[in-house]
């Protein structure tokens, strides 16, 4: 009986632990429009899946990095001021996305399920993804884990000693549109970036390395799923937005009570 | 002869008409320390990004040397204040880094107390060692600074001239510099490069050590043999429109164009 339970807490806790560090990223690099965008236009990506029937997964990952190149050949043209082409880019992808969904008369797509996520309908597959998925940017974010940090202090710096910054961008957008698409089916596109940006930003006042705040937000992230799952199985609420919620408590508690950060001796 | 580093010939920058760079004709060879000097908006950054690599030139030619390994300091740095990041993981961040190099470079550069602070709370001053020991890390054969002087007072410019100095003695490594003082360059210059858009003039800075006024400004110890005055030479003057006006056409040939 609780075997959909316990499906959607390793689900879960494993979205959490890989949007943890990809999040860290996305804060430090001030990225959270981006990943917005991204996550929006995900919808659409569900979308194609269906009409083109190819996999959901595979088609939300094209369609991610799709867009982001686009984005970013559009800001290199400076026609716009990139926060407003973010906006542009992410509404009418979503737009685009609930309007070709209602072209879709053969196939009933449970709209709320992909705006807001259903963790406790998760399949056996949905976890093999998760987990697949999740590995495979554990392991790009380890391996390529000093050019990245080093981008994203200094790119110029990190340009002239000769780490390939644009290769390294694309990477990291890469590694966000792999997140998103396996995020989505727990927090739902509306949802994604906060699973991202709050946990990093708890861990950011608990941390004094890169490291430790990427890893804490990985901790506080998947404590934000066990708490949301708690209080969806106790009290029947949606299930994304009550994870959403339990980690905006935690960041509130992080920020509201008084205490240092840790010491470098208990490092 | 020290084997020439890095040398631009006739370099040339310009976006839609607009001329950032004409012409430019530089080099800097091992040992040798070059300051590079002019107003603002006359494309000394521009050039420095050129050389470094962050900007293509639009006409000219750019000779590095093969061995060419450039150690950079920017201007300043920002780090993004949610990334917390200690000055020892800032150093390790450069590529193919010695760990065990770390420590002792900030020892050298006199901050070796700074290697677990956070970046986030240096000074400027120990920001700017901080980026000097990024730069040496990277173990070049050129330093590029980008003013290392900047809102440093004279008697900070002066110890940062001598540590300066000392890195080259000891490396061997070519010096380019860029200052934002028109006037007042580092001592041991051996070739001041007068840039607005083009080479204006260039030669080494003249010492007016014994000048009783000069030693009333920076009575200093040390301050003598750190600080030069350098006097430009120009033959034209920049009209507002940006062009070029020969004051007289005698004085050309004194000119290193």
């Amino acid at each position: 009986m609780l075997d959909f339970l316990f499906r959607a807490l390793i689900g879960g806790l494993g979205v959490a632990a890989v949007a943890g560090p990809l999040g860290a990223f996305v804060v430090w690099r001030r990225m959270a429009y981006f990943g917005d965008t991204l996550a929006h236009s995900a919808l659409l990506g569900v979308a194609l899946g269906f009409l083109f029937d190819i996999n959901l997964n595979l088609a939300i990952i094209v369609l991610c990095v799709g867009l982001a190149a686009v984005l970013v050949v559009l800001q290199k043209k400076h026609i716009i001021a990139t926060d407003t082409l973010l906006g542009i880019l992410a509404h009418s992808a979503l737009s685009l996305g609930l309007v070709a969904v209602s072209f879709l008369d053969n196939v009933r797509i449970d709209l709320m399920a992909y705006l807001f996520g259903d963790l406790l309908a998760i399949s056996q597959t949905d976890v093999y993804w998760i987990y697949g998925g999740g590995l495979a940017v554990i392991a790009l974010l380890v391996a390529f884990w000093k050019p990245l940090l080093a981008m994203t202090v200094n790119e110029e710096l990190a340009k002239v000693e000769g780490y390939p910054v644009e290769a390294i961008r694309l990477l990291l957008m890469l590694l966000v549109a792999l997140v998103i698409a396996v995020a989505m089916k727990i927090v739902g596109v509306l949802l994604i970036t906060s699973l991202m940006i709050i946990p990093a930003a708890t861990a950011r006042k608990l941390s004094k390395t890169p490291v430790q705040m990427a890893t804490m937000a990985s901790f506080i992230g998947c404590l934000s799923v066990c708490g949301g799952l708690w209080a969806s199985y106790r009290w029947d609420t949606p299930t994304g937005p009550s994870v959403v919620v339990c980690a905006a408590l935690l960041f509130l508690i992080a920020y509201t009570l008084p205490m240092k950060r840790i010491k470098s001796s208990m490092l | 002869m020290n084997k020439q580093l890095i040398a631009f010939k006739g370099i040339g920058i310009a976006f839609d008409e607009r001329v950032l760079l004409n012409n430019i004709d530089m080099s800097v060879s091992e040992g040798e320390i070059v300051t590079l000097i002019g107003p603002n908006g006359s494309g000394k950054s521009t050039l420095i990004r050129t050389l470094l690599g962050l900007q293509t030139p639009t006409s000219g030619e750019m000779v590095r040397h093969k061995t060419l390994r450039i150690g950079y300091m920017p201007q300043k740095l920002h780090i993004d204040p949610t990334l917390p990041l200690t000055v020892k993981h800032f150093l390790a961040l450069v590529r193919g880094v010695d760990k065990g190099q770390i420590a002792p470079t900030l020892e050298k550069l006199g901050i070796g107390y700074l290697l677990h602070s956070q970046v986030h709370v240096l000074s400027g001053g120990e920001t700017q060692r901080v980026l000097l020991a990024r730069a040496l890390l990277n173990k070049p054969n050129l330093l590029v600074l980008d003013e290392p002087v900047q809102g440093v007072d004279v008697n900070g410019q002066v110890e940062l001239y001598n540590l300066i100095e000392g890195i080259r003695d000891e490396l061997g490594c070519g010096v380019l510099m860029v200052s934002h003082d028109l006037h007042l360059v580092m001592a041991k210059t051996d070739t001041v490069v007068c840039i607005n858009q083009h080479v204006c003039c260039s030669g080494s800075p003249q010492h007016v050590t014994g000048h009783p006024a000069y030693q009333a400004l920076f009575g200093v110890p040390g301050a003598d043999e750190s600080i030069a005055i350098y006097a430009h030479q120009h033959d034209h003057v920049h009209v507002e429109s940006g062009d070029i006006q020969h004051s007289d056409k005698e004085t050309h040939a004194h000119c290193n164009h």
